[in-house]
């Protein structure tokens, strides 16, 4: 039982850290204007070089194998609504680790797409 | 005014990407691997067969590639938009998904999943109509 609450703990906090650090990397890109394929290669070719893109892929790497774990031990339709989490950790990430202002309206739309993203997973067949 | 609905319209388009390219790679790369079939794993040389047949595979190469451009139009729309507004909005997909099942594998979807699909809808659109980027640019 810990070991269950602890691998989903994982999937949630480290899979929305590693999209939290990912977008501070690319945060210090800095907004991308040219979408020209050479452009698009300099930008992913800097991207690599922000330290906070690799803790970020290494926490997401982190979070898939706490997935796989979690998906040997409980069954997928208790599992995922459970990481349907993560949308709130992450508007919650936002504010705090980027500097983001979550409107009440923003709220509103995060908590809905919890709620959906439980119903889509309770409705399996 | 001009750069106000510029940054609106780019965002919507890269998550429109996000939204199409995860479903389709994730669908090519099940269906990749359903092809590849159940086998037992008991030794190394089993281990190198399947993984011969994986990555043989057109639908897993296809799979990849599709999720590869998800990747990169997620980080693109990441480097002007707040987290908080994309990950939501990419949510989307799993309606794209129900969609993609029912009408090209005709998949049985049920009432409930159904409503959570159009919960999802909700919330994207009650999150869509916040500003994308509420941070100052540097």
């Amino acid at each position: 039982m810990a070991w269950e609450v602890f691998l989903l703990l994982l999937i949630v906090v480290a899979g929305t850290s590693g999209e939290l650090c990912v977008t501070r990397a690319m945060k210090t890109i800095g907004e991308v204007k040219n979408f020209r394929p050479g452009a698009l290669l300099r930008v992913l070719v800097r991207a690599i070089q922000v330290p906070w893109m690799w803790l970020g892929i290494a926490l997401m790497a982190i979070a898939f194998f706490a997935l796989l774990g979690a998906l040997s031990i409980e069954n997928v339709s208790f599992v995922v609504p459970v990481t349907a989490l993560s949308y709130a950790a992450g508007a919650l990430g936002g504010e705090i680790f980027l500097g983001e202002r979550v409107s009440r309206r923003r709220w509103i739309g995060v908590f809905l797409v919890c709620l959906g993203v439980t119903l889509v997973f309770i409705g399996r067949r | 005014m001009r750069t106000h609905s510029e940054l609106h319209l780019k965002t919507y388009i890269l998550i429109f990407f996000v939204v199409i390219f995860a479903p389709i790679g994730n669908v090519l790369l099940s269906k990749g691997m359903k092809s590849v079939g159940d086998s037992s794993l008991h030794s190394v040389s089993d281990l190198v067969a399947i993984a011969l047949r994986v990555f043989t595979s057109p639908f897993i190469w296809l799979g990849i590639g599709f999720l590869l451009l998800f990747f990169v139009s997620y980080l693109l729309v990441l480097s002007w938009a707040d987290y908080s507004f994309v990950q939501p909005a990419s949510a989307t997909s799993f309606g794209v998904v129900a969609l993609l099942g029912h009408f090209a594998l005709k998949e049985p979807i049920s009432p409930t999943r159904w409503l959570g699909v159009i919960v999802i809808c909700l919330g994207v659109l009650a999150v869509g109509n916040t500003h994308p980027r509420t941070t100052e640019q540097q």
